[in-house]
């Protein structure tokens, strides 16, 4: 009940920042310009569009996700709003709970607004409505919501700046870390190699959140595919909640 | 009289600087708080009032010691049900009207919604915000914000309220009116723990204080029994009289636009003043007898520190 009441709050907080209608506004921009682009192209101009389009929506919402998440918790220590609220019959992990949900319940309505602005320029353009492009969305739905989780655990202990740098580095690390394996097939086997899979294994492979190719192809996807996906999307943010829970637990609020 | 709040030995430090450095804030508090008083905790700024009751709402954890609410441990939720919190200097949502505000308090106490309307209808009558109700916090001045965060600690009819500095940056209305708020609650029946570094405030309201300096309590007990009621000293004013004549009969403090001010220790030279003035054809001014007051107490155990 609590959480609810918290998750609300921070969804009435985030959709009362400016900073969000910045970057939906941006979001929109680029989703439109999809289409300027596509005059340039040689080939498919559909694809483009879908393309830039996905591209867009992933990366404004990883902004979002950063920019707000990221303030979320500090601000609230920082702001000192924090002490009527612990001084509340409230236990210290549904408050962060409340603040994940809040914020994963926001950027969901900003995904469903930039996913029409998408799906509206397609329509426009093929004047066909492209159901499967929601596959895609929801995968990166599923990463927005790992990447909140990322965002809070920084804001438990550090500033928004910080934070946003190391929530960011998480997101681009998460995105590339796909071409270590390319790294271990090349290298000898040995010491570095053994380092580099351990190196592999621990960081995240939001990769597996990338749907867009198979999406804006037309190739079929196989369920395995979602099924995984899905689990590790919730099984890793659940692992980085924890960590921030563990944190914020014993943390004194000066 | 049954123990509401009960605080043990509790010790806290903090780390502090690039190379941390513990330092001892609170170094073994203990007090205990009956049903239905109203206790000021008093000491000046630093000494750390506001650490403490961090340490009663489980916003810091202290290093040792005990704290126990209506007989059960502090961070038990159950307890907390029955508190209220004004914290010092409040901050609060600023993007949240001042109902929406009080909204979400009730809210997360679980209170259903008749109850919660009654409540926020009541409370912003009594903390005089009515017409400020659809108003976004960003927009209230400093004095009400001190009155909406008062409504706030009491959303939940709490059996134990704690104000940090409740009186701090309000106007004298705005004073005059919180005293009155608190006093009120007491004969409601509740329980007000408050901090104050203003003697005053504590003076005129607090059935029982406890004065910390320095991490330590000093001194603790009903006002009454903290300072005497005898007379220290006079203070007179006279014109018309030379001060020569008057130095063997008192400590002349200022002397002002002909007229000067004496401090006299024993009362029978009152009388001599009196007396010389007469004859002199001067005038008094003003006669006042000084009782020791908490300021002189604090002062005088501030001072050694």
């Amino acid at each position: 009940m609590t959480v609810k009441v918290i998750a609300l709050n921070t969804f009435k907080e985030a959709v009362r920042d400016r900073i969000l209608y910045l970057l939906l506004f941006f979001a929109a921009v680029f989703i439109l310009f999809s289409r300027v682009l596509a005059l340039l192209t040689v080939g498919d101009r559909t694809k483009i569009i879908k393309d830039v389009g996905l591209a867009s929506i992933s990366l404004f919402g990883a902004l979002m996700a950063i920019l707000i998440g990221t303030g979320l918790v500090y601000k609230e220590i920082e702001k000192r709003t924090i002490y009527t609220l612990i001084s509340k019959p409230i236990r210290r992990h549904e408050f962060l709970l409340g603040k994940f949900l809040g914020l994963v319940l926001t950027l969901f309505v900003m995904l469903l607004a930039m996913s029409l602005v998408f799906l509206a320029l397609i329509f426009f353009y093929t004047w066909t409505i492209e159901w499967r492009m929601l596959a895609a969305i929801f995968f990166i739905f599923i990463e927005l919501v790992l990447i909140t989780a990322v965002a809070i655990l920084f804001s438990c202990f550090s500033t928004p700046i910080l934070s946003s740098l190391f929530a960011l580095s998480f997101y681009l690390i998460g995105h590339f870390s796909w071409s270590l394996e390319l790294l271990i097939k090349k290298i000898r086997p040995g010491a570095a190699r053994a380092c580099l899979q351990i190196l592999a294994t621990v960081l995240p492979d939001l990769e597996n959140f990338n749907l867009k190719t198979e999406v804006v192809h037309g190739l079929a996807i196989p369920a395995s595919l979602f099924f995984y996906s899905t689990v590790y999307g919730i099984v890793y943010s659940a692992f980085i909640l924890g960590l921030a829970i563990l944190i914020f637990r014993r943390r004194d609020f000066i | 009289m049954k123990t509401v709040l009960l605080i043990e030995s509790v010790r806290k430090s903090f780390s502090v600087g690039f190379i941390p450095k513990k330092k001892e804030i609170l170094k073994g508090i203990s007090l205990s708080v009956a049903e239905g008083e109203i206790f000021g905790y008093l000491g000046p700024n630093g000494a750390g009032k506001t650490t403490t009751l961090k340490c009663i709402l489980g916003l810091i954890f202290p290093d040792a010691g005990h704290i126990e609410l209506f007989g059960r441990t502090h961070l038990d939720p159950e307890s907390k049900e029955r508190v209220g919190f004004l914290p010092e200097n409040p901050y609060f949502y600023d993007y949240l009207t001042a109902r929406e505000f009080l909204e979400f308090y009730g809210q997360l106490f679980g209170l259903d919604k008749n109850v919660r309307d009654g409540r926020i209808a009541t409370l912003l009558k009594t903390v005089g915000l009515e017409k400020a109700a659809g108003l976004q916090l960003r927009k209230f001045s400093r004095g009400m914000l001190q009155r909406i965060g008062l409504a706030q600690a009491l959303i939940n009819e709490p059996s134990l309220v704690l104000l940090d500095e409740p009186l701090g940056g309000l106007d004298p209305l705005g004073r005059k009116e919180i005293r009155d708020i608190i006093i009120r609650l007491r004969e409601k029946g509740k329980t007000v723990f408050l901090s104050s570094h203003i003697l005053q405030d504590i003076e005129m309201i607090c059935d029982r204080v406890a004065i910390i300096v320095g991490g330590k309590i000093l001194s603790q007990g009903k006002l009454v029994d903290l300072i005497s009621e005898k007379v220290l000293f006079t203070e007179v004013t006279v014109s018309g009289v030379e001060e020569k004549e008057l130095a063997a009969l008192g400590e002349s403090l200022t002397t002002q636009a002909g007229r000067t001010l004496l401090k006299v220790f024993e009362e029978a030279k009152i009388q001599d003043i009196l007396e010389l003035v007469r004859k002199r054809e001067g005038k008094i001014h003003s006669l006042i007898p000084r009782t020791q007051t908490l300021e002189d107490l604090f002062v005088d155990m501030v001072k050694p520190q």
